[in-house]
């Protein structure tokens, strides 16, 4: 050893000496009742929203009474919201990847189109068509995936190219030609799967009681699911990673590639179930439904408490934000409000969600 | 001997730059070879070309005598090579059990792991904590904490625990003890002769010159994207070695030290 470093250590000596003792010990909890919340809302991103849905909730039973408070109401709030929470769990998805997916809706559609016009137009069994449909989703998907992860260019201009992409070829494709309900009835029931129904606690003449849908009872399937892949798995753990620091979830070993291309995948595929949930909620195969799904889903998800900057948040909270939009929706309507309300405080709560993100992400000590 | 991890002619130009210029690298069986220069000499460049993290323009990189063609750092830590970063490479976000295993996750045994995919987060934790506590650095309830939470010293303190505990051929520091403080950077050159002691060679990248004395079997001078010479610590001076890192002197002939 160099007589330089002899003498450097001289004042490491004292440490050198109680090396049993603990070297970095963290600080006591946070010590302001804010600090609490802020490190409480750090761990669990969901509880606003969720604080947010129970208070709307009580809010409009207070003002509306049983007309709002009633097994039929709120689970018709639940069938009112079925299409967005499903394609609103595809965006939280990309999203959590630090991305954005503003061609859900039209994939949706397209893969609508899909299902109905094989089965209707070239008469391929119903079972077959569907399938198509799901493939014709997955698809879409790829192609987002492929831009985003190899070609690196930016998923807001991949998605709203694709948007319009998709969304032409539906029209061009479905010669803006509906499939009437009383036709899928009769000859392709399958495609109205989601819209059927199970009834608890209806009257005599079906009235009335707690209606879920197939569709709603799907979306809820599927979010649940969807948290638990994203908590409970390894590939959660790296969507996470991939939106939090790319290069960091890089160097520390994930494949980023395959995990973007692998969610824009899902999300696509999503996307078409919600397409096959959008018949049986509308009844026919119209191309030019389901327009408005690109906004409501990214709203939900912002007012859910997902971070537009990528990994944090909880696909939970999608889901309270897409019944807070529904919550507000038919309380105000029941209340005879200006539909514009609506619009108005959702727009006041995709805002302070926001600013309630930006300031959970400076918790760190 | 034959070196463990060997890098010949690396080049890797970033633009106009060229942070790598026909360098050679050599780490034998069982050493600590630092690895000195100053700022911008291109070390960080040299560690992430053997190391996966970039695919170096031209040049070769033998471990244990074969040829090896990273494509990225995942590659290199299958083999066996485990690097902290300069940067560290965590995710703020996510716990310091997450942090550890990612990439390398636990699943549960059984069912659960096998069709649920389901990870084993207790023992995930329960071997982070160890890995932590022998490194000294954490008190044991705090596992679940982000890291973003974490200072920057803790955060460089979880980074070389995480190499620490799963290389098992080579392991790369570049720069670990930059944000820490006189006990925990004392913790990590204690760490680095135990993890000697296991019979696995290190690359020490630090500007911390008695460290550098105090653990280093051999000292890869590092100037203007090359390596300038290599010394023997017992040889030569600390003023040595930081005049020829700043060109303030030339090196003798070289001599394979
Ligand atoms: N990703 C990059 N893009 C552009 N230039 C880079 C990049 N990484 C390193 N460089 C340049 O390469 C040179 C060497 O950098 P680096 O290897 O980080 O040096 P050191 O670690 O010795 O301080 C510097 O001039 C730096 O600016
Ligand atoms: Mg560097």
């Amino acid at each position: 050893m160099s007589e330089g470093s002899a003498n450097s250590q001289d004042y490491e000596t004292v440490v050198k000496a109680g090396t049993a003792e603990k070297v970095a010990e963290f600080g006591g909890g946070p010590v302001s009742a804010l600090k609490r919340i802020q490190h409480m809302l750090h761990k669990a991103p969901s509880m606003v929203p969720l604080i947010v849905l129970v208070m709307s909730i009580v809010i409009f039973g207070i003002l509306l009474g049983s007309k709002f408070f009633s097994p039929f109401a709120l689970t018709l709030i639940l069938q009112q919201v079925a299409i967005v929470g499903i394609v609103g769990a595809a965006q939280s998805l990309v999203i959590l990847t630090a991305g954005i997916d503003l061609s859900v809706g039209a994939i949706m559609v397209l893969s609508s189109v899909v299902m109905g016009q094989f089965a209707f137009r070239y008469g391929i069994p119903v079972e077959v068509a569907v399938g198509c449909g799901l493939l014709c989703g997955v698809l879409c998907g790829y192609i987002n995936g492929w831009l985003v992860a190899v070609m690196k260019l930016p998923p807001f201009i991949v998605t709203l190219g694709m948007w319009q992409i998709v969304l032409a070829t539906n029209f061009l494709y479905s010669a803006n030609e509906t499939i009437r309900s009383q036709d899928i009835d009769s000859q392709a029931p399958l495609l109205h799967f989601f819209g059927r129904t199970l009834s608890i606690g209806a009257d005599e003449a079906g009235r009335g009681g707690a209606t879920f849908t197939y569709g709603v009872i799907f979306m809820v399937c599927l979010v649940l699911l969807l948290a638990y892949v994203l908590r409970e798995t390894a590939w959660g753990r790296h969507v996470y990673a991939v939106g939090d620091d790319p290069e960091a979830a890089e160097l520390s070993g994930v494949q980023i590639r395959k995990v973007l291309i692998s969610v824009y995948v899902l999300s696509g595929l999503i996307c078409a179930f919600a397409g096959w949930v959008l018949i049986g909620r509308i009844g026919s195969v119209s191309p030019t439904s389901g327009q408005l799904s690109n906004i409501e889903s990214i709203t939900a998800v912002v007012i859910g408490g997902i971070s537009l900057f990528g990994g944090r948040g909880s696909i939970l909270g999608m889901l309270f934000g897409a019944l807070i939009v529904g919550v507000f929706t038919l309380g105000l309507r029941l209340l005879g409000a200006d539909a514009q309300w609506t619009y108005l405080l959702i727009g006041v709560l995709i805002i302070a969600a926001v600013a309630v993100d930006q300031w959970i992400r400076k918790v760190s000590v | 001997m034959e070196p463990i991890l060997r890098g010949v002619n690396l080049v890797k130009r970033y633009g106009r730059v060229t942070a790598l210029d026909h360098c050679n690298f050599e780490l034998y069986p069982g050493e600590i070879l630092a690895v000195i220069g100053d700022n911008g000499a291109g070390k960080s460049s040299l560690i992430k070309a053997v190391s996966g993290a970039t695919i170096p323009d031209e040049g070769e990189v033998y471990l244990e005598g074969k040829r090896v063609h990273f494509q990225s750092p995942l590659d290199a830590r299958h083999a066996g090579i485990e690097t902290v970063y300069q940067t560290l490479a965590m995710s703020p976000a996510l716990s310091i059990a997450d942090n550890m295993f990612m990439g390398r996750e636990l699943r549960k045994p059984g069912f659960m792991g096998s069709v649920l995919r389901r990870l084993d987060r207790p023992e995930m934790e329960r071997i982070a904590r160890e890995k932590l506590t022998e490194l000294g650095l954490m008190t044991i309830q705090n596992i679940n904490q982000a890291v973003e939470t974490l200072s920057g010293g803790q955060r460089q303190g979880v980074a070389v625990a995480r190499a620490a505990a799963f290389g098992s051929k080579v392991i790369i520091l570049d720069e670990p003890t930059a944000a820490l403080g006189v006990k925990e950077s004392r913790r990590v050159l204690e760490l680095i002769l135990d993890v000697k002691a296991r019979g696995i060679p290190i690359v020490l990248i630090s500007h911390n010159m008695p460290h550098v004395f105090e653990v280093a079997d051999r000292i890869h001078i590092h100037r203007l994207g090359k390596r300038l010479c290599v010394i023997n610590p017992k040889d030569h001076s600390m003023s040595d070695a930081v005049a020829l890192m700043t060109g303030a002197k030339e090196p003798e002939e070289q001599h394979a030290a």
